[in-house]
């Protein structure tokens, strides 16, 4: 182990033509993603906690179904899926998305990296590209085993999504009083409405796009604090929090905000049934809102990741 | 060949580096010294381009760190060797560095094999000691086999042998023409290891010279004398405009006259002289010496809570 003479038994390198650059970079931000254990307990915690919940949403919906026909109408099977991973998903890929960044930092190894590969905005496109496919990738799966899992959990019940076929589910349904008077009051339903496959699978990817553009909200975040726990709460804080603040205030405006936040699209992407929210714009529209909060926030991020000192 | 010219660099209202100028040349072993806190590190982070200069330019042949083609291959710097990710193995950590320069994959096994770590190539580096991380730091800076090499305070922490083993390889790597470019608070790392120092104090340059010039500035410095007649002696060479210590073993030490002149005053005056000697000042204490008045955080008496920065490690 001890070299006492004064050689340095390394082998000279090879010449190199070129100039070091972003497939490089990239190569390295992956191997830097896949070397630490952190990002497979993220990423099973997000399968995990949005697919069991699934599951476990379903398999209420069809008990509460099975005992109570007449919630028939209006409910929505596929959202029922979805809604744990956009709600409680994208907290865990926030961390994700913070942690791609902060960890550089909470551990010292971004001074490592830029001594390296001193091209700032290289390390940092890097770094987005890398997140942008692993969030994407991972979100879609996420989204459709949720999917999957949550309607098989619904199966029977009659109210199931499907991606192959369109479904019919009643519209309204009536009550009436049994004859004779006596037992479960009797249901029938007026009307129908029809989910097309089309609608179910723009959900579907919908939330995933959704819960991606959420990582990439806060690396952006991550890339201004330069601190994991601030990142994350910031995070939190923008995507939750804030939106229950808003829910106190009154009801004359406070939809009028809520539009402007960036959570507000995972509600109106994963829906299939009903009528559209008047107080929230469109799914895409809506979508675009949280796309460009996470084009400013990283646009901020990489502008502040060149010009700070490391 | 690293060109620092006028650089500067302020924290907040603090001045960590004030209009710094010099150069680091190639086949020879920079010591960059100076107490804790007078801007080795700041100057290093310039040099990389981690830290942006209020002023002054950083140029390395020629051009600025961040032009170059393959940065690697230019300069290998460690600053701190914790400055890893503490969860990823030894080998993936020279791995994703080596991808961002397009090296081959083959060469982290010669880097880890040279440093001694093939064993814990595939252990996470959370678990090293600061010796075994110095090694990873050092693979790492060896990854691109690069023209220059900087190190930040490289035997920090470190064991005998880790000291030996670093000299060892700095001196190899000038030898082999290469630039190397060393820092540190004790002027005892650089005795056998430096050619050239450059010596700076709160942010300035205080020394730019060959090690033999700093030797030469050092020695000289005052004059041992034993002898049974101390009061008359000590009132011969007050006369004289010497100014006189003295010793706990009895000796007295005088500054201002040469051994000759004290010898010829202790004849004239009739003084037996027991021993006459000129005390050639340590490197160590000829670095105090320049230096004393650019400490930055003084030894203050107990009770002075100032005093807590003493010894952090930490250079900015």
């Amino acid at each position: 182990m001890t070299t006492t003479t004064a050689a340095v038994s390394l082998p000279a390198l090879p010449p190199a033509a070129g100039r070091a650059g972003l497939r490089g970079v990239l190569a390295s931000e992956f191997t830097k993603l896949r070397s630490v254990r952190s990002t497979y307990w993220t990423l099973a915690a997000l399968i995990i906690v949005s697919v069991g919940i699934a599951a476990i949403a379903g398999f209420g919906i069809a008990s509460n179904i099975h005992s109570h026909p007449e919630n028939k109408p209006g409910t929505d099977a596929t959202q029922a899926s979805l809604i744990a991973f956009f709600e409680l998903g994208q907290l865990i890929i926030a961390v994700i998305g913070a942690m791609s960044i902060t960890s550089e930092y909470s551990t010292g190894m971004i001074r490592t990296s830029l001594t390296v590969m001193p091209r700032r905005g290289t390390i940092y496109l890097a770094k987005l590209i890398v997140l942008t496919t692993v969030a994407l990738v991972v979100s879609l799966v996420t989204s459709f085993i949720s999917f999957f899992v949550g309607q098989a959990a619904m199966g029977g019940s009659g109210v199931s999504a499907s991606l192959f076929r369109s479904v019919t589910i009643p519209a309204n349904a009536l009550m009436h009083p049994p004859a004779g008077g006596n037992g479960p009051p009797v249901v029938t339903f007026q009307g129908t409405e029809t989910i097309s496959p089309g609608t179910v699978l723009a959900a579907v990817i919908g939330t995933a796009l959704f819960v991606t553009v959420v990582a990439l909200i806060a690396f952006g975040l991550g890339a201004i604090i330069r601190h994991t726990a601030g990142a994350i709460t910031s995070a939190i804080g923008l995507l939750f929090v804030l939106s229950i603040i808003i829910q106190l205030l009154p009801d004359t405006w406070r939809w009028d905000i809520m539009r402007f936040f960036p959570d507000a699209a995972g509600r109106v992407l994963s829906v299939t049934v009903g009528p559209s929210n008047p107080h929230l714009w469109s799914a895409w529209p809506q979508f675009l809102v949280t796309a460009i909060w996470a084009v400013v926030l990283v646009g901020v991020g990489g502008y502040l990741f060149r010009k700070r000192d490391a | 060949m690293i060109e620092v010219r006028g650089l500067t660099k302020r924290y907040g209202d603090k001045v960590a580096v004030d209009d710094l100028t010099f150069g680091i040349e190639p086949g020879k072993v920079t010591g960059f010294l100076g107490p804790n806190g007078a801007g080795k590190t700041t100057t290093m982070r310039c040099i990389l381009g981690l830290d942006y200069p209020d002023k002054g330019t950083v140029v390395i042949d020629g051009q600025a760190f961040r032009g170059f083609a393959y940065p690697m291959r230019e300069v290998g710097a460690l600053l701190e060797a914790k400055a890893v990710h503490g969860g990823r193995s030894a080998r993936n950590h020279l791995l994703c560095l080596a991808q961002t320069n397009n090296l081959p994959r083959r060469r982290v096994g010669e880097v880890l094999e040279l440093v001694g770590l093939t064993e814990v190539a595939a252990k996470r580096s959370k678990g090293f000691s600061l010796g075994m991380s110095q090694r990873l730091g050092i693979a790492a800076t060896l990854l691109g086999d690069p023209k220059m090499v900087m190190f930040d305070e490289p035997v920090n922490g470190l064991d005998p042998e880790g000291i030996l083993w670093i000299r060892n390889l700095m001196k190899a790597l000038a030898a082999e023409g290469r630039t190397v470019f060393v820092s540190s608070h004790l002027m005892s790392e650089m005795e056998n290891t430096a050619d050239h120092l450059i010596v700076i104090g709160r942010g300035k340059l205080i020394a730019d010279c060959t090690m033999k010039e700093f030797v030469a500035r050092a020695s000289g410095a005052s004059v041992r004398v034993r002898t049974p007649s101390a009061d008359q002696l000590i009132r011969a060479v007050t006369v004289k405009g010497a100014t006189v210590g003295t010793g706990d073993d009895g000796s007295i030490e005088v500054r201002g006259l040469s051994a000759e002149q004290i010898g010829d005053l202790a004849f004239d005056e009739g003084v037996r002289l027991h021993e006459l000697a000129t005390v050639r000042a340590s490197l160590e204490e000829a670095f105090m010496e320049l230096t004393a008045d650019s400490v930055e955080f003084h030894a203050d008496p107990p009770g002075r809570p100032e005093s807590a920065m003493i010894g952090t490690g930490s250079d900015r």
